[in-house]
């Protein structure tokens, strides 16, 4: 079936041992090392030489935009590892303490003992600052490769049948992701946190019919509680990365049944993969991958400053300093309740109030249509057929401009969010800025969702691929052995056939 | 092709290659131990990171470069397989799960049973979940004020009059209350500056004294940044602006509705104390708001 035989799991019987008859005479005559034998007191109880073949013959496509997904479950192994370092001293309690260590401006300073802990990870643990900001940093990357990743899968139809379940299982992962960032992010209970935090309630708050229960059940009373960082502490350590694990094993198990995608391109068909053997090139290469997401990260922790809380203070209902802006994750949120205008609705007693709109509604309505979006779009293509091969984005300008659009009214959103960072940093009014932010909403995603569907057709009446070599032809086997050529030859001179062979198991 | 390596029948490029991995192998050890090294003298966050950036991208680097030139397995085509099972694997399935799924299906009663018994753990699930903190009642519509509670700074300090300057601002609370923060109220000296006052508040401030809270109706934050020149109260976190002369209402931003106004008076000892609780909920909307 395999043209690659494995030779690190033993074949019984494959020689002839000099006293046959005995057990020992199915074993190969020549040495065997540790890890045949290993294999073979694994495959006695568990018979996993056949698992182990097919999975070591795995093949992978290598597309660089293929990594994107990896970089991110890289980043996940980084913060439970320094996720778990930060643990053995972080302390999650509000109770009151006065600060004594070897920070100075902030001596005989009162604060809760999350902060005090914090502050003694960043100043006293050996290697605590520099693993806290590794951990801050690859909160921010791990959320970032999952856009990135999710916008590959967008544009190049990477959702479409068979792989809508999927896409849910990685929108899932995505909530998860942010709802993990910002939890963890609360837990230090500094000035800027606690800020999050309160405008986090206030925004429970809105809900209706259950707002302010919700709120008090949560935060154990009326804001700020006294039980908040225990509780986040738990859901941020606990809950969701268990949640995390367990969707993220379900998205590689069903990407490993159900294969990767791949891009189209010469020799390619929907019924055969292309690319690296899982062994050993391909997990050579995923190390090596591994090896960089931990350097850039502890580059960035290292050398790259991320929440200083001790410049922040420890968190005090009362004070609140300007230029207040979350994790990058939840900048489009933190816009959205700048541009809202301000009204709320009253009605018969009682009040829908202004934070519902951007900090309720606008997420729900964007997780469900990114929840939605494979089954809407097989509504209005009727495309309901199984796609294996990506499709470039230009061929698809529809979904191209909307998924432009969409990415556009984000970024507004997410620069709104720094509308008064952007207001001091150029010298303009804010009044002004918050205005053009409105407008803004409105014209820009239909301005660049217009231009991209434009550069769509322009792209794809040129007929040229820019990754491509033309090639002549693939050569193939056929069922009674002779080799025949399928597909035209286009292109210019510089033409080779692909002649590929081989198969997984 | 599937079994080859790039380099292979080339022995002194293998080697070459060879020398290169090991190279990258060894900075990494290097880097390893300067960093344990390091610890031992006590660390440094910066120098911990570059040493770190080192060490794995050297490792990495080592990983690639031996898969791309001395590991096999690249450039392979396979077969998909196919995805859904055939007709009988189907038949089958359904013929194994119908095994159970019809003697429940005829005693419809009992899978009644089960669901009311499951309802009811459900049920007994959520009254526990009711310790998680106390029903909101009417708390939100209350604070800590009282008729005759003084005024007094963060750190517990009464505030009288005459402390503060002519534009001068101070965070207040309700005395023996400084730990309840929808209670913070910010108090503002307007000196003689032309405030418009409707017919009921007129009593509520003492000779420019004002005192509105401090807790946002937009979100909740503290509107801590005042602007004398132009009497405006601003939110930090989101950009709401108050007019101060005119009831702080809301002249900007995303906030729905004016800070409320806590009456105050100067009592005979001319400390400043309330006249009462806020006769409206502070801080943002919620649903039972009236």
């Amino acid at each position: 079936m395999s043209d690659a035989g494995n030779e690190s799991v033993a074949e019984p019987g494959a020689a002839i041992g000099p006293d046959a008859g005995s057990p020992a005479a199915t074993r190969p005559a020549r040495r065997q090392s540790w890890i045949d034998r290993l294999a073979q007191w694994g495959d006695d109880r568990l018979g996993i030489s056949r698992f182990t073949q097919t999975a070591l013959d795995k093949i992978f496509p290598d597309h660089w935009s293929f990594m994107l997904g990896e970089v991110a479950l890289y980043c996940f192994v980084v913060l439970v590892l320094t996720g778990s370092y930060l643990t053995f001293f972080f302390s999650p309690s509000e109770s009151n303490v006065v600060y004594h260590g070897s920070y100075r401006p902030l001596q005989g300073v009162q604060m809760s003992d999350a902060y005090r802990s914090v502050m003694d990870i960043s100043f006293k643990v050996r290697a605590g600052l520099v693993m806290r900001q590794i951990h801050h940093w690859a909160a921010v990357v791990f959320v970032a490769a999952i856009v990135v990743h999710m916008c590959r899968i967008f544009f190049t139809g990477a959702f479409r049948r068979p792989r809508e379940l999927n896409w849910i299982i990685g929108v899932t992962l995505l909530l998860l992701a942010i709802g993990n960032g910002f939890t963890g992010y609360s837990l230090p209970d500094d000035l800027l946190s606690g800020t999050g935090l309160r405008i986090a309630y206030s925004v429970v708050l809105s809900i209706p019919f259950v707002g302010s229960w919700f709120g008090f059940l949560f935060f154990g009373g009326r804001f700020p509680g006294t039980a908040i960082i225990q509780r986040l502490f738990v859901i941020h350590v606990l809950f969701v990365p268990a949640l995390i694990a367990i969707t993220l094993s379900a998205h590689l198990a069903v990407v490993w049944h159900q294969k990767h995608t791949d891009f189209p391109g010469p020799g390619k068909t929907e019924d055969t993969i292309h690319g690296s053997r899982l062994w050993p090139q391909y997990a050579a290469k995923s190390i090596g991958l591994f090896c960089f997401v931990i350097a850039v990260l502890a580059a960035l922790g290292g050398l790259a400053q991320i929440n200083p809380i001790w410049l922040y203070g420890p968190y005090r209902p009362a004070a609140a300093s300007a230029a207040s802006q979350p994790d990058w994750y939840v900048g489009w949120l933190e816009g959205a309740l700048r541009v809202m205008p301000n009204f709320e609705i009253r009605l018969f007693h009682h009040t829908i109030a202004n934070p519902f709109f951007p900090g309720v509604l606008l997420p729900g309505i964007t997780f469900l249509l990114l929840y939605a979006w494979p089954f809407l779009e097989q509504r209005f293509t009727r495309d309901r057929a199984g796609h294996n091969l990506l499709d470039r984005p230009r061929d698809r300008p529809m979904r191209t401009a909307f998924g432009v659009a969409t990415l556009s009214f984000y970024l507004v959103l997410f620069l709104a969010g720094g509308d008064d960072v952007l207001a001091s940093t150029f010298g303009l009014s804010l009044q002004a800025m918050i205005h053009t932010f409105q407008a803004s909403l409105l014209i820009v995603p239909v301005v660049n969702g217009y231009v991209a569907w434009r550069v769509c057709k322009e792209l794809s009446r040129q007929r040229a691929h820019p990754i491509q070599r033309p090639v002549a032809g693939v050569v193939t086997r056929t069922v009674t052995g002779g080799y025949e050529v399928v597909g035209e030859p286009e292109g210019d001179g510089r033409t080779e056939p692909a002649l590929e062979t081989g198969s997984e198991g | 092709m599937s079994d080859h390596f790039r380099l292979e029948g080339r022995p002194r490029a293998i080697r070459s290659a060879e020398r290169r991995i090991a190279a990258c192998w060894l900075i990494t050890a290097l880097a390893a131990l300067a960093l344990a090294g390091l610890y031992i003298a006590g660390g440094q966050p910066q120098v911990e990171g570059a040493l770190l950036f080192v060490a794995f991208v050297f490792l990495g680097l080592g990983f690639v470069v031996i898969a791309r030139d001395l590991l096999p397995g690249s450039n392979v085509t396979g077969s998909r397989g196919a995805l859904p099972s055939t007709e009988a694997e189907r038949e089958a399935a359904q013929a194994a799960f119908e095994r159970g799924e019809e003697p429940f299906v005829r005693r419809s009663f009992l899978l009644r049973m089960l669901l009311l018994a499951g309802g009811a753990l459900g049920l007994a699930a959520l009254f526990p979940i009711n310790s998680l903190g106390p029903r909101p009642k009417d708390t939100l519509r209350r604070t800590s004020w009282r008729k005759g509670s003084r005024l007094v700074t963060e750190d517990g300090r009464p505030v009288m009059f005459g402390d503060l300057l002519v534009d001068g601002v101070l965070t207040v609370f309700p005395e023996g209350h400084t730990d309840d923060a929808d209670a913070q109220t910010v108090l503002i000296n307007l000196g003689d500056a032309p405030q418009k006052v409707p017919p009921n508040r007129k009593t509520w401030s003492v000779d420019g004294y004002v005192a509105y809270s401090k807790v946002c109706t937009h979100a909740g934050c503290p509107v801590g940044l005042y602007s004398p020149d132009r009497h405006q109260l601003l939110c930090p976190c989101h950009q709401s602006t108050f007019a101060v002369l005119d009831i702080c209402r809301p002249i900007f931003g995303p906030a729905p509705r004016p800070l409320p106004q806590l009456p105050i008076e100067r009592d005979s000892s001319d400390f400043l104390v309330a006249q009462s609780d806020y006769t409206q909920p502070v801080g943002p909307g919620y649903w039972n708001r009236p």
